[in-house]
């Protein structure tokens, strides 16, 4: 018999074995993401990331190399590093608890695992350790431009920030394991997955939101690091010589700092690999059982026919799976949480009467046009039953225009109270901001109608692999109608070029779409 | 007295991809009957039901269901079919009275009277305990019997199933051929693919295989025997199965290419 498969029979079902196994699909699911499963976009995904790290390093260079010579008895630099990596942790914490959920609910290899004779203490032990080393490959991955321009420019000793970096996104993993157990454990199998996403969107909006909230307050600003860069929080905050400061210690070069940190992310993850794996297959075989399960929601008991045309049924359908989709509306409200900050800045400009209203216009168009791109994506690349509506005698022009109205109904019911709280302030920026609103999500809309590719709702997340096109075409289509309600805001002809760079992007949009 | 118009007459039907999908097919189904299409995989059977309708469009030839062009009056042509395909398409987030509602309000049908053929579908296909339920729960057979209810709720003439019985326990497919057989004594018109050659045998009033986008053979089952009989010079007693008829055409139509 072959050495080499004596060799490689006699090893499986180890740690190892496993390891590699999940480290090999785990490659072809990002290769099989970033090419959209087309072998020949390799050369162009490559090109594409080289320019975008290059982008990333000339941002990373502007945001962070002031910074890059600070010592670490600067308080108040360790309060901007530390501040700066807690935003980040909670962005890494709230994408760990995506994929420890994920690996609870994915079904496409589980049945087979779990059947097989291989201990599943030893399959979750590795899918776990699988999470975590991807999610603190990730964090790496985000954070080197920044890394990279502080080593350029401040030297060696910020090379110890890669270990933090990476530590702390282990960490992360470690948390996201124990919060989503543990709520399995209380909330059962099939209450955790919306939870478990909501928890992490929540966790990933909520202290930057808070943070802008904290700054609107105090200053008036939307800035996010303002609170961390006016030393306004030094007074309040622990001595310099406190343990808090250990990671901002670390990413500066303190060995014993460095040690320390990397030490006890790796215990966190260690303990919770340990305790968890244990109980991780009987959870998932319980979340497995859970998708099955037969509904029992009724929703009435005598039901009427109503009288409806074609349209209408078409723009109610596409209102009731989406109000009847928690994951989906929170997936898709998660957008509008940003609007918070926003509304406490219109209400405070309506209390002091400041001019804070050319920064909230552009940034109601902006959100409209995000949250007009998601709901069309559902209604349109989303639909379900796409040849039954085929087959329905009803032209598709007519159909599309239903479809378009029902997003266009859900951006006037979400914005309309913001534009009426505008309107009594100045009717001037009402108008515009409503004007914008309507551009925006008309063009992302139709962005999402030219480039639609049906999918499942479920990959509502993963939208944005199946047309990269249409989803730079539907961020700078936003970005320019937000860029010209600003300029439209304060009241200078140069809205009209911006206007027309939009739609300059909309034509393009169009003629690179596929016919 | 002038002759019933065909439920289904197709001409010069050519479909391309990589190469031709269906080749100048020509098919002709009588008004009130039970038409089985039968071929192998990939001989253009699905291609064909999906131009008729109106999920895709023909590169040649031409289509008329119950006298209207399907190519010129799409949306004629579409008011008086319905599609049920092998994967049933329906909402998860819907009830069956509630998918019902929407298939009858896309179709634009008294709202009154499809009500009233909701019950009765509901009833038939045994789903009337999960009438009020979400789809999402569903099992395949019971998502099926949900399509085919949405297919039938609008009370099309022709009716065209893809593969319907694919997946389906034996009391599912039971309850389908039921009222699928229900259908063609009422005077519908049911036009079916299969892979299942006895359900072809039992139900269908007359059979057409399909080889290569083109039809090879057609007629009532004794029709195929007698038809496999002569051209293959077998004995007529050797050949009774439709499963045996079948394969001797698609054998001889195999060599003669």
């Amino acid at each position: 018999m072959d050495r080499a498969l004596v060799s490689a029979a006699s090893n499986t079902g180890t740690m190892a074995w496993f390891a590699r196994h999940e480290a090999r699909i785990a490659w072809r699911d990002w290769f099989s993401m970033m090419t959209a499963g087309q072998r020949w976009r390799t050369r162009n995904v490559v090109i594409g990331l080289a320019l975008f790290a290059v982008f990333m390093h000339f941002l990373a260079n502007s945001m962070v190399g002031k910074h890059a010579k600070v010592g670490p008895d600067n308080h108040d630099a360790l309060v901007i590093i530390s501040g700066a990596a807690l935003l980040s942790w909670c962005l890494v914490l709230s994408q760990a608890m995506e994929s420890v959920t994920r690996a609870f609910y994915a079904r496409s290899d589980l049945d087979l695992i779990l059947s097989s004779p291989v201990a599943s203490r030893v399959v979750f032990a590795v899918r776990l350790a699988a999470v975590a080393c991807s999610v603190g490959l990730m964090s790496v991955l985000i954070a080197s431009p920044f890394i990279n321009i502080l080593v350029l420019r401040g030297g060696a000793r910020w090379i110890a920030a890669y270990g933090v970096v990476l530590a702390l996104g282990v960490a992360a993993a470690a948390i996201a394991i124990a919060i989503t157990v543990a709520l399995f454990r209380m909330f059962g199998p099939r209450r955790t997955r919306l939870l478990a996403q909501i928890v992490a969107a929540v966790i990933g909006a909520s202290f930057v939101i808070g943070l802008q909230i904290a700054a609107i307050l105090s200053y008036g600003t939307l800035s996010r690091l303002y609170l961390f860069e006016t030393g306004a929080l030094s007074d309040g905050l622990p001595s310099i010589d406190s343990p808090l400061w250990l990671p901002a210690r670390a990413m500066l070069g303190d060995p014993f700092a460095l040690s320390v940190v990397v030490a006890a992310c790796l215990l966190a993850i260690g303990f919770s690999i340990a305790i968890f794996s244990r109980r991780f297959g009987d959870h998932a075989m319980a979340a497995a059982g859970a998708s099955q399960a037969p509904a029992s929601r009724r929703t009435q008991s005598f039901y009427r026919f109503r009288q409806m045309s074609p349209s209408r049924v078409l723009r109610r359908k596409e209102w009731t799976l989406l109000l009847r989709d928690p994951w989906l509306m929170s997936q898709s409200l998660m957008q509008v949480l940003y609007l918070l900050p926003p509304a406490l800045l219109l209400w405070l400009s309506h209390r002091e009467g400041s001019g804070a209203l050319i920064v909230l216009v552009p940034v109601l168009v902006m959100v409209s046009g995000q949250l007009a791109g998601g709901l069309a994506w559902l209604a349109i690349s989303g639909e379900d039953a796409p040849e039954l509506v085929a087959t329905a005698p009803v032209t598709p022009r007519r159909v599309v225009r239903a479809k378009v109205e029902a997003v266009l109904g859900c951006i006037a019911i979400v914005f309309a109270p913001f534009l009426a709280a505008l309107l009594p302030f100045s009717a001037f920026h009402a108008l515009v901001a409503g004007v914008g609103i309507l551009a925006a999500a008309t063009s992302a809309t139709f962005i999402q109608l030219w480039f639609r590719a049906q999918a499942k709702r479920s990959h509502f997340r993963r939208r944005q692999t199946s047309s990269r096109l249409a989803t730079f075409a539907e961020a700078f289509s936003s970005i320019s109608w937000a860029g010209t309600a600003a300029l439209a805001a304060n009241e200078t002809w140069l809205a009209v070029f911006a206007g027309l760079t939009a739609i300059g992007v909309l034509a393009g949009a169009r003629w690179l779409a596929p016919r | 007295m002038t002759p019933a118009l065909p439920a289904l007459e197709i001409r010069g039907l050519v479909k391309r991809f990589d190469r031709p999908a269906v080749d100048q097919l020509d098919l002709t189904v009588r008004a009130g009957e039970f038409y089985s299409l039968l071929g192998p995989n990939g001989a253009g059977k699905t291609t064909t039901l999906r131009m008729v309708a109106g999920l895709m469009q023909p590169d040649a030839g031409a289509i008329s269901v119950f006298g209207i062009d399907a190519r010129r009056d799409p949306v004629e042509a579409k008011r008086i079919l319905a599609w049920v395909s092998d994967e049933p398409m329906i909402y998860d987030k819907l009830t069956p009275y509630e998918y019902l509602e929407f298939v009858a309000g896309l179709w634009g049908i008294d709202a009154r009277g499809a009500e009233t053929r909701a019950r009765d579908l509901i009833a038939l296909l045994g789903l009337g305990p999960h009438a009020h339920e979400r789809c999402e729960g569903f099992s395949r057979g019971m998502r099926q019997k949900v399509a085919l209810a949405g297919a039938l709720v609008h009370d099309p003439r022709l009716i065209i199933l893809d593969e319907p019985l694919t997946g389906l326990d034996a009391a599912s497919a039971r309850q389908v051929k039921d009222v699928l057989r229900e259908r063609v004594t009422a005077g519908g018109t049911v036009i079916m693919t299969t892979h299942i050659l006895e359900v072809a045998e039992r139900m269908a009033d007359r059979i057409g295989v399909i080889a290569r986008g083109k039809l090879i053979a057609e007629g009532t089952l004794q029709e195929l025997h007698e038809l496999s009989e002569k051209t293959n010079g077998r004995d007529a007693d050797k050949a009774r199965s439709l499963e045996d008829t079948f394969l001797a055409l698609i054998a001889e139509r195999a060599q003669a290419a």
